[in-house]
């Protein structure tokens, strides 16, 4: 049995007093790579951004049901949400680079940590650029501003970012979906390469790299009424040969969405 | 059939020639063209007139004053028996006045735009933004009388031996006019700034406070110090507030608490003071005039490459 980092129970999460993903009950398991497929609109990034609370940053949206990490109540009282940020990172879809140095994007999380120590920063840049297999790119060119780089760079730079606050959970929202096919290949390297020691949670509406670099898959569907459900969940390799529902297996075989 | 498809084309040709109703629509477009090129080119041809008259009828004074003793002299009284031509002392009131006016301005407009653009819920935007932007609609004399009637008499309870014209009462109700100005560009360059570079933070574990300082000021820099220039501009630029508030007095002092004469308020005395046009006394305010003119539009210019530099920085 696998060891659980991450539970939801009874998940919803309001838009205006509407339903855009409801009643969703889902363990991710420990350095792993969890995928979440499913048509465009059926919440997917939804159910991603509950996990480090960045659906709080929209005024509308309201948030029931249970999110535990590590056996606590993400959004229970006494939760800093700063705190949770740092523990569970995020990789977004569109690379965004600070308009900064190289350097100082993968230093920013650690330096609002209150890390001035110049050595220590350098330290962290380093092995946080190597993790995300860009050091040997960028190395003679820390100071450069980031924006200089390829969007695959790019995206890999914001994965070093990401684990320079030390997380342990690493939320990617379709990290490669603005990327060629070999930047996307190097990333999906990549994914599995900080699976050894991270655990992730992967947004995809590729089903392919779904099939390719995740342990577990959740499929997700919006009904007629626009609100997403969890269809099914199960290892990758189950979900994608052996489907238990009728509309997991008409997604994957193509028939729909 | 032969036949009717020949007439059929001989029609089809006749068509294709311009008729009357075409030559007029030709001349018509021309005309349009010509008329837009006009009104374009008023403010340019205006523009050079202004500078070529400042140069021109600065020419003459430049020949009995000396450049040297224009701009070392600290001395200003060509209106006196015993002239001075240094503009020192004019340059220094309005320097005075426009940082008094600028010390107020730049953070309170910079703070405001803070506000409206990262903390401000959107309606409270939504009232605030126009609100603030009103101050801007008011005329400047309107400044200048609240200057000398209303700031004046305050400052004098908390200010010691303040004059009842005086550089600071001025330069504070320029700040205050000054302030929509910036809070409204800079409040422009922060909006501009991606909300992807806005979630990156946070999700970095940054609080609000950190996201706006470290991230999207950071990026909206340019923006902002185009905006100072350009408030620093207008403030050197002003002329009723300081006409009315700051005094005639051209002194060359650094002290805010005394009266003193900016450039523009010494071409306003002049112009609708009796001083005979033609005379070298009159022809000062050309020669005052032209370094005003050379001071902004270099402000202005620097203002334009950094706003040029800033469009580069997140694309």
């Amino acid at each position: 049995m696998e060891e659980i980092v991450l539970e939801t129970q009874n998940l919803t999460v309001y838009y205006n007093g509407r339903p855009a993903i409801e009643g969703i009950s889902l363990r991710i398991p420990r350095r792993r790579i969890t995928a979440i497929i499913g048509p465009s609109g059926c919440g997917k990034s939804t159910l991603l951004r509950c996990f480090n609370r960045m659906n709080d940053l929209i005024p509308s949206a309201r948030v029931t049901g249970r999110v535990l990490f590590e056996g606590v109540d993400l959004y229970g009282p006494d939760v800093d949400v700063v705190e949770v940020r740092r523990r569970i990172g995020m990789v977004f879809q569109k690379p965004n680079p600070f308009p900064k140095s190289i350097y100082e994007n993968v230093a920013f999380g650690p330096r609002i940590q209150g890390i001035r120590d110049r050595r220590k920063l350098d330290e962290i840049v380093e092995r946080c650029l190597r993790a995300a297999a860009l050091w040997d790119e960028v190395k003679d060119k820390l100071h450069q501003n980031a924006l200089t780089l390829s969007g695959g760079q790019q995206q890999r730079l914001c994965i070093a970012r990401a684990l320079a606050t030390e997380p342990e959970v690493l939320l990617m929202d379709e990290p490669a979906s603005a990327l060629d096919p070999i930047a996307t290949m190097k990333i999906e390297d990549l994914m599995r390469e900080l699976a050894r020691e991270y655990t992730i949670v992967i947004v995809t509406h590729n089903m392919q790299q779904a099939a390719r670099v995740s342990d577990y898959t959740a499929f997700m569907l919006a009904g007629e009424d626009r609100v997403g459900r969890l269809i099914e969940f199960g290892p990758t390799q189950q979900i994608f040969t052996r489907p238990r529902d009728r509309r997991t297996e008409d997604y994957i075989t193509g028939r729909f969405g | 059939m032969g036949l009717t498809s020949r007439s059929a084309a001989e029609i089809y040709t006749v068509r294709l020639q311009r008729g009357v109703a075409a030559r007029w629509r030709e001349w018509g477009e021309l005309a349009i063209q010509g008329l837009l090129l006009f009104a374009a080119m008023v403010s340019v041809f205006t523009t050079l007139g202004i500078v070529a008259v400042l140069v021109v009828e600065a020419i003459p004074f430049f020949q009995q004053v000396s450049l040297v003793e224009f701009l070392t002299d600290p001395q200003w009284t060509p209106l006196f028996a015993q002239k001075h031509f240094g503009i020192l002392p004019l340059v220094a009131g309005t320097f005075l006045t426009s940082a008094v006016a600028l010390a107020l301005a730049m953070p309170v407009g910079l703070l405001s735009a803070i506000y409206l653009s990262e903390y401000a819920p959107v309606r409270v935007r939504a009232i605030l933004k126009p609100a603030l932007e009103v101050l801007a609609g008011i005329p400047t004399v309107v400044y200048g009388y609240f200057a000398l009637l209303f700031v004046t008499p305050l400052l004098k309870r908390v200010v010691p031996d303040l004059e009842t014209f005086n550089a600071l009462s001025a330069g504070l109700t320029m700040g205050v006019m000054i302030i929509p100005l910036i809070s409204s560009l800079s409040e422009d360059a922060l909006y501009a700034v991606p909300s992807s570079l806005r979630e990156a933070a946070y999700a970095l574990g940054a609080t609000r406070l950190e996201v706006a300082l470290r991230v999207v000021i950071p990026a909206a820099l340019s923006g902002i110090v185009a905006s100072f220039i350009l408030a620093a501009s207008r403030a050197v630029g002003e002329t009723m507030i300081v006409a009315i508030a700051a005094g005639q007095r051209p002194i060359l002092t650094l002290d805010p608490r005394r009266a003193i004469e900016t450039m523009t308020a010494y071409i306003v005395q002049v112009s609708l003071g009796d001083t005979p046009h033609g005379t070298l006394e009159f022809r000062t305010i050309f020669a005052v005039g032209l370094v005003l003119f050379l001071l902004t539009l270099v402000f202005n210019l620097i203002a334009l490459r950094i706003i040029e530099r800033y469009r580069e920085v997140y694309r």
